[in-house]
């Protein structure tokens, strides 16, 4: 008799909930272990990607079957736009705000959010600034590209504007080797 | 007075802003792969988790009684009920049941058909004596602390390590007196 694993049952199942509250509280939390665990912000940052990361080497996986993706991305635009809407509706329930190339240089994108659900729901102290939160959502970008054939430097910014004091953006910058492929599927 | 806790449970998690619990489920196994990493021996990732599951309990407590509507509890017996039917309900969008109350009404039995956190987890073989929900002990012992009952909650039984459901049996070790804070002139 075989015992029902984990790897029985399905994976399209109805979407299931629970509240915000419950992820706040535990991200708080892991926030305060790990700030006993570093002396700097940007290590700490680091911590919290490295945790996304992990997130998001599931979340790729999750995405990509139950899209019924039959040919993987090739291209930066593709994976990009995989990331801002599937992944993005998938996660936090809608697509993200702006996606953006920068001007300076060809190898620099932007994902833009107002408003992003894990900073809004987590209060920090002054010191530790927003940062903390979009870091965790950048390492979970960077879990997706770097699994997906996309290796890239990805980070969070705070942007507030007084309209949009919660403004962050990530930034995603390719490694060579992804912009060389790029330039010869081109 | 009887009340529907399974109705204020429904209640109490439809009017919480909510998310798709695959993030929770995701970060939480990211935290706890994070934890193995950094402590080698795995009671003392279960005593951590039970820490952090602590730390969140005391305050998780203020919003629960702020959004349940409960009201105050009569009784031990009481409070296990609410915590099985509106509190694990409005944060993590399912029930458990109470069971097997010791003869003095001191022990009971929280068990759990079905819980967020478990999906998609499979334990390896080096990591067996990890609970790995171990969090859940510490809220509630952390939450039921600011109601002035010292508790006791382990996990006796878990469907991550292939028994048929998941068990965690609590305990009350004393009921507090009220902390008023000393007079100052």
């Amino acid at each position: 008799m075989s015992a029902r694993s984990i790897y029985d049952r399905p994976l399209r199942r109805p979407r299931q909930e629970v509240s915000l509250s419950s992820f706040a509280f535990l991200f708080s939390e892991f926030i305060q272990y790990s700030q006993k665990r570093i002396q700097t912000i940007p290590e700490l940052e680091e911590k919290l990607r490295e945790a996304g990361e992990r997130v998001g080497v599931r979340v790729l996986e999750l995405c990509t079957l139950r899209e019924r993706a039959t040919k993987r991305e090739t291209r930066i635009l593709g994976i990009l736009s995989f990331i801002t809407t599937v992944v993005w509706r998938s996660l936090f329930g809608r697509q993200a705000e702006a996606l953006e190339k920068s001007a300076e240089t060809d190898d620099e994108y932007m994902i833009s959010e107002r408003e992003p659900l894990f900073v809004k729901s987590i209060s920090v102290p002054k010191d530790l600034g927003h940062l903390s939160c979009a870091s965790f959502t950048a390492g979970i970008v960077k879990g997706v590209l770097d699994h997906s054939g996309f290796p890239a430097r990805v980070t969070a910014h705070h942007v507030p504007t007084d309209a949009q004091p919660l403004r962050t953006t990530i930034l995603v910058k390719f490694d060579e080797d992804v912009m060389e492929r790029e330039r010869s599927l081109a | 007075m009887a009340r529907n806790l399974q109705r204020a449970g429904e209640l109490a998690f439809a009017k919480m802003e909510k998310i798709n619990s695959e993030v929770l489920t995701l970060t939480y196994g990211s935290i706890v792969a994070q934890l193995v990493k950094d402590y080698e021996d795995v009671e003392e990732v279960n005593k951590q988790l039970e820490m952090m599951g602590y730390n969140m309990g005391i305050r998780l407590v203020d919003e629960f009684l702020a959004k349940s509507h409960v009201g105050s509890c009569q009784s031990f017996r009481d409070s296990a009920e609410v915590i099985a039917k509106v509190g694990l309900r409005m944060f993590l969008g399912v029930s458990a049941t109470v069971s097997q109350w010791s003869q003095d009404g001191n022990e009971f039995s929280l068990v759990m058909e079905e819980n967020p956190l478990h999906e998609f987890v499979d334990i390896p073989e080096h990591l067996r004596g990890l609970y790995y929900c171990n969090i859940l002990c510490g809220v509630i012992r952390g939450a039921l602390e600011m109601l002035n009952m010292r508790v006791d909650a382990q996990y006796v039984r878990c469907k991550l390590r292939g028994d048929a459901h998941s068990e965690i049996r609590v305990k009350l070790i004393e009921i507090l007196e009220d902390q008023y804070p000393e007079d100052d002139e």
